[in-house]
């Protein structure tokens, strides 16, 4: 059904993200539990998910700070986990690009993986929306998910704090984030920036100040990108002499 | 708090709120409708597959809830999840699949 009004544009973009609560809402909940655990208030958890709003960079930031690391290389490394979401912009950019910059600074704070992802495909399937309803859509799929993350934080925080370190909780956070990637190796370049990034992260840790993450996430950035370039030239070259030989 | 100073997680939930938040608004705020340079886009497509499982790697050799001693369990675990969401394609089934074999390493440790 094709989107008429720009109300309709912002409900349309609601019930498209129902589903993904049932992936923030774990994911908030555990940050919520984990932050209680490294000793964090339910006011300071909350803050966090508020101000920060970004599920992989709070979770590698509360990795980084009880494991001393400066707070320099924290903020860096807890900042390259979210570069992704530099991508987004830029790709929404020709979509939002047209709207009051009062919306466009409040898209940029809802710029997560479920907001780009539902509203991305949206916009390449509809070119007729106009930007008006291309905003109110992408608005529509935080309308959920936002209040959903913030609650989420608040309730895992106010249960963390009762759960026993005996449970080893610890080990739930790289789970969660290998659940996350499974799904994100869509092509062989992507596996190799994820091979890369582990070999050479596993030597790395002997590197001082948790400075290993950080070298190893640009190896795998780089060898992704070389990867990309390679596959490429590889699929052109076979066309190529293909055609040659028709 | 283990090992950092009210201080210092507010410089962080400051910091990155900020540096988020300008990472996010950089392109649709500032760039307007002009293209990304090619190079740079080829870059920032790996970032999350190299730097989230980076960050896990170590976590899941040296598993922190025995210690920082390799664990075979936990090992199985983590490959059981990663697999699960690598062959569903889909990040619940993977987080269910997390959960379940949690719950196992959580009875196996008694």
């Amino acid at each position: 059904m094709a989107i008429t009004t720009t109300k309709s544009a912002f409900w349309k973009g609601l019930r498209d993200s129902v589903p993904f609560l049932l992936v923030s809402g774990p994911f908030g909940l555990l940050f919520g539990v984990l932050a209680a655990e490294a000793g964090l208030n339910v006011l300071e958890a909350w803050t966090f998910s508020m101000a920060v709003f970004a599920g992989s960079a709070q979770f590698t930031a509360l990795q980084l700070l009880q494991e001393n690391t400066p707070l320099l290389i924290v903020l860096v490394s807890a900042l390259a986990v979210n570069l992704r979401v530099a991508m987004y912009s830029a790709s929404l950019t020709p979509y939002l690009g047209d709207a009051p910059l009062w919306q466009r600074a409040c898209a940029a704070y809802l710029t997560v993986d479920q907001s780009y992802a539902l509203s991305i495909v949206k916009f390449e399937d509809e070119p007729q929306m106009t930007t008006p309803q291309r905003m109110a859509y992408f608005f529509g799929t935080n309308g959920v998910v936002a209040p959903g993350w913030m609650i989420a934080t608040v309730t895992g925080a106010l249960v963390g704090a009762q759960i026993p370190d005996s449970w080893g909780l610890d080990f739930v956070l790289p789970l969660a984030f290998l659940a996350m990637t499974g799904p994100m190796l869509r092509t062989p370049a992507h596996m190799v920036a994820c091979f890369v990034a582990i070999a050479t992260a596993l030597p790395a840790t002997l590197l001082p100040y948790n400075l290993g993450l950080i070298v190893a996430g640009v190896a795998g950035m780089m060898a992704g990108a070389q990867a990309e370039l390679w596959f490429e030239r590889a699929s052109a070259r076979r066309n190529a002499s293909q055609e040659t030989r028709q | 708090m283990n090992g950092f100073t009210p201080l210092s997680l507010w410089i962080i939930i400051i910091g990155l709120a900020l540096g988020s938040f300008g990472l996010r608004f950089a392109f649709i705020g500032f760039m307007g409708g002009r293209a990304m340079p090619a190079w740079l886009m080829r870059h920032l497509r790996y970032t999350a597959v190299a730097i989230i499982p980076a960050l896990v790697a170590p976590l899941v050799i040296w598993p922190a809830p025995t210690g920082g001693e390799t664990s075979l369990p936990h090992l199985a675990v983590a490959a059981l999840t990663f697999a699960v969401g690598y062959l569903t394609r889909n990040v619940l089934w993977a987080l269910l699949a997390g959960a379940g074999g949690f719950l196992a390493l959580f009875f196996l440790a008694g």
